[in-house]
């Protein structure tokens, strides 16, 4: 009995120490290149390991009965007929349940953390200062005095394209430029169908819908070129919905914003 | 109640054609009609496989270069609309359910034999009005889901007929959700109590709960979203000012529980091939009802985690997470208690075995990745992508679809009274699951490398990683032949099975093979112990 409960603790040890172990060393997600980034590279660290325990566990199990339990030759008759035991399935019962809610619960700081928890309601937010209603988003943790100088774009979608106005500069571009460290605001609103704006360096998206905007807010930690992509069917030609995000330096971003820059219109 | 045979019924069943005619009548014999619900829908799985080949086929290259583009929509709609609707959901419900219920039950036949009939040869017309609708003017192509306003300004001719199709699969549906209740409640053998149903009446019972509370629903939605094409109404239309998020909250409330539609029974038929061929009872028989039911309930309160992108409010998505996330806990329980009959069983490495053990490890997989996807941070990032893809196949292929091979592996002898060959259902096994591994599981890393999911172009560094998918999707076309040589060899010369080839103790295996018209020759057994093995034969009664 000692023995078997020996290597049930050793057959367990190993299962953790692996799933840890691919956990730790393999890295399935593309280029971290947002504040968002790590936050949810963290998360998902913490559930690929915990997926990995429950998957490695329950299919040694079953391999292991379908070897050891099978049925020889020279065998007639039934198993065992054991019909329950009541104090193992409340163990299997209160465990899941336990690492559920603790999921669950990481999950939202990680949310509150990206910024998903924040009102979204609030005007510093938004370049236009009407009450409109802006149904959701990801926004990120800001204090006023960095919302102010807060870089807004609004995105506007249509089939197959993205469109970037950047009211302060009064001109609209097909590539989206921002400089890095900086935050980033977007109003969108879709002129057609759905869309969504996805950055998957970002580990960020938001459905861009028709008659409703939305917001998304960003800061980039990265330079680079990265690319947005459209992730909700929107016609034929839906897989060849895409754009650029160039993030670069600020003086970069700087000579690009006054190139392009056309001037007020005084009337 | 007494169980009598009701000499009306008994005129009409002698009129019915003999042979194999009786498939192709208007029979009503629960029996028949199981047969038609799996062979109809086999066919209707042969047409789908074939759109998904082709879907693969296109994705084996970054290029849009096998089909055009808007014929590559309708083939990704068609596709998802064909397996939902006309394979596995009447499949898994509608062929076994018929097959089987009656049996368990101890019945001579379902509660309402004509609805029953009815409810099956509204099928075949739907599904073939569907598969036409592409020669007409081209098929629906805003994907299985609709999103207006996308299915409102595509071609409205392939968009009306997709929808009357799912409106009368959904009528299908719901009649058979009725009468499978009304069987299981009113029907049940004189003395048969309900905790000694056996576990599949359980998963059906809810199972047409779901069925009849949320299919209304879509029915309803998509009432108002035909009218939004041909009427110009503006329910939807945000061009009227309707409201576009509105119809994902009513599809969801049906399309999400309609997940459990689909594995609720697969839960059921495992739950009873597993104690037969492990020769051992149903591990906590109690708690798997129980947990059932938690799955009936709160697979009703879950549809928003389809939505986190769609612009819910902060709240909503924090709701939608945990009770999501908490499904994985009357899920698991069933997952350990089948572990559980496993261990210490005599288990005989079968066709049915290895595919119900495939599906235990293939599902455990898919509800790790459905844990993690219920999680809102998490969804953002990979929401509408190929991981999604990879997870629902995990479940809907590697869970449900597999437990369908399983069943037709299990109970083949049953209906035929023939016995298939086993070494071709091993290899059938072996090819599908290495096959559907291959396809589905790198599709997680593309989902988080940045590939959306109804895309026929792509980054060109995802190339080798699709192709390998699409060899997975080959070997699964390729897996389909052993299947099909063995069934077609066994119905012929197959050698004879007996009456109860597995010496099983549930009520359908204690007639002859194939069953008679009025399933027992005598007065129903009661069966009070479907799951008795290892007992003494005595204490069986």
């Amino acid at each position: 009995m000692l023995n078997k409960n020996i290597y049930l603790i050793l057959i367990i040890s190993l299962v953790f120490a692996i799933s840890f172990w691919i956990g730790f060393n393999v890295n399935l997600l593309p280029a971290e290149a947002s504040i968002n980034a790590p936050i949810y590279d963290e998360l998902f660290k913490i559930l690929f390991i915990i997926g990995l325990i429950i998957f490695i566990g329950m299919t040694i199990a079953v391999i292991y009965s379908l070897f050891k339990f099978r049925k020889r030759n020279d065998q007639i008759g039934d198993g065992i007929a054991l019909e329950g035991n009541l104090s193992l399935e409340i163990v299997w019962t209160i465990i899941p349940s336990i690492i559920v809610l603790l999921i669950g619960l990481y999950s939202y700081n990680i949310y509150d953390r990206m910024g998903g928890m924040k009102e979204l309601n609030h005007n510093h937010e938004m370049m236009s200062s009407n009450s409109e209603k802006i149904w959701a988003g990801i926004s990120q943790t800001s204090d006023n005095e960095i919302a102010i100088n807060n870089l807004s774009i609004e995105v506007s979608a249509m089939q197959f394209a993205f469109l970037f106005n950047y009211p302060k500069g009064n001109f609209i571009s097909g590539e989206l430029h921002v400089p890095v460290d900086q935050k980033v605001s977007m109003k969108m609103e879709s002129k057609d169908v759905i869309h969504a704006f996805w950055v998957p360096e970002f580990r960020i998206k938001q459905d861009i819908i028709p008659g409703q905007p939305t917001i998304l807010n960003f800061t980039p930690t990265k330079v680079g070129k990265y690319p947005i992509i459209c992730a909700e069917l929107c016609g034929p030609y839906h897989g060849g919905m895409r754009a650029s995000i160039i993030v670069e330096e600020e003086s970069d971003y700087n000579e690009w914003f006054n190139k392009n820059k056309k001037p007020e219109v005084n009337l | 109640m007494t169980i009598s045979i009701d000499p009306q019924k008994t005129k009409n069943e002698s009129l019915q054609p003999k042979g194999w005619l009786r498939y192709f009548s208007f029979s009503l014999d629960h029996k028949v009609i199981g047969i038609q619900y799996l062979v109809c829908g086999f066919l209707f799985y042969l047409i789908g496989g074939t759109l998904a080949s082709a879907i693969r086929i296109e994705l084996a290259s970054p290029m849009s270069d096998f089909m055009p583009r808007d014929v590559y929509n309708q083939v990704l709609t068609l596709h998802g609309t064909i397996m939902i609707f006309l394979w596995i959901v009447p499949v898994v419900n509608g062929a076994f359910g018929n097959y089987l219920i009656p049996f368990y039950v101890g019945a001579r036949d379902m509660a309402f034999p004509r609805l029953n009939a009815v409810a099956f040869w509204l099928i075949p017309p739907s599904g073939l009005m569907l598969v036409a609708s592409y020669f007409v003017d081209g098929a629906a192509q805003a994907g299985w889901t609709a999103y207006p306003p996308l299915s409102i300004t595509t071609p409205q001719s392939g968009q009306i007929i997709w929808i009357l199709s799912v409106l009368l699969l959904g009528g299908s549906s719901i009649f058979g959700g009725i009468n499978f209740i009304a069987t299981i409640i009113k029907l049940r053998r004189p003395g048969l109590k309900l905790m000694q149903l056996p576990m599949y009446c359980w998963a059906m019972l809810g199972t047409s709960l779901l069925v009849v509370l949320s299919t209304p629903v879509l029915a309803g939605t998509l009432i108002l979203l035909s009218f939004d094409i041909i009427a110009n109404t503006g329910f939807f239309n945000p061009v009227l000012g309707g409201n576009v998020v509105v119809y994902q909250h009513l599809f969801w409330f049906y399309s999400h529980p309609a997940v459990y539609i689909m594995v609720l029974p697969a839960f059921g038929l495992v739950s009873e091939i597993l104690p037969v061929h492990a020769r051992k009872p149903l591990f906590g028989y109690t708690t798997m009802v129980f947990s059932i039911m938690g799955i009936v309930v709160l697979g009703l309160v879950v549809w928003a985690h389809h939505m986190f992108t769609s612009g819910t409010p902060p709240w909503m998505r924090l709701f939608f997470t945990i009770a999501t996330a908490f499904i994985a806990v009357p899920t698991g329980i069933k997952f350990f208690n089948w572990v559980a009959t496993l261990w210490g069983g005599k288990i005989s490495i079968n066709s049915a075995m290895l595919f119900s053990c495939g599906f235990i490890i293939n599902f455990v997989f898919g509800g790790i990745t459905g844990v993690a996807l219920a999680q809102v941070p998490f969804d953002i990032h990979v929401h509408d992508t190929y991981f999604v893809v990879a997870h629902f196949h995990y479940i809907v292929y590697g869970g449900t679809v597999f437990i369908i091979f399983s069943s037709i592996y299990h109970w083949f002898p049953k209906v035929t009274g023939k016995m298939f060959n086993e070494k071709l259902g091993i290899l059938h096994f072996i090819i599908t699951f290495i096959g559907f591994n291959l396809c589905f599981a790198p599709q997680h890393w593309l989902g988080l490398n940045g590939m959306p999911r109804r895309v026929a172009e792509y980054d060109p560094q995802f190339q080798f990683v699709n192709q390998i998918s699409s060899l997975g999707a080959l070997l699964m076309a390729i897996s389909t032949i052993p299947f099909l040589i063995n069934v077609f060899l066994s119905v012929r010369n197959g050698k004879d099975a007996g009456d109860n080839p597995w010496n099983a103790l549930t009520p359908e295996w204690l007639t002859s093979s194939p069953p008679p018209v009025e399933n027992w020759e005598g007065e129903a057994p009661l069966v009070e112990e479907p799951y008795g093995y290892g007992k003494e034969i005595s204490e069986l009664k």
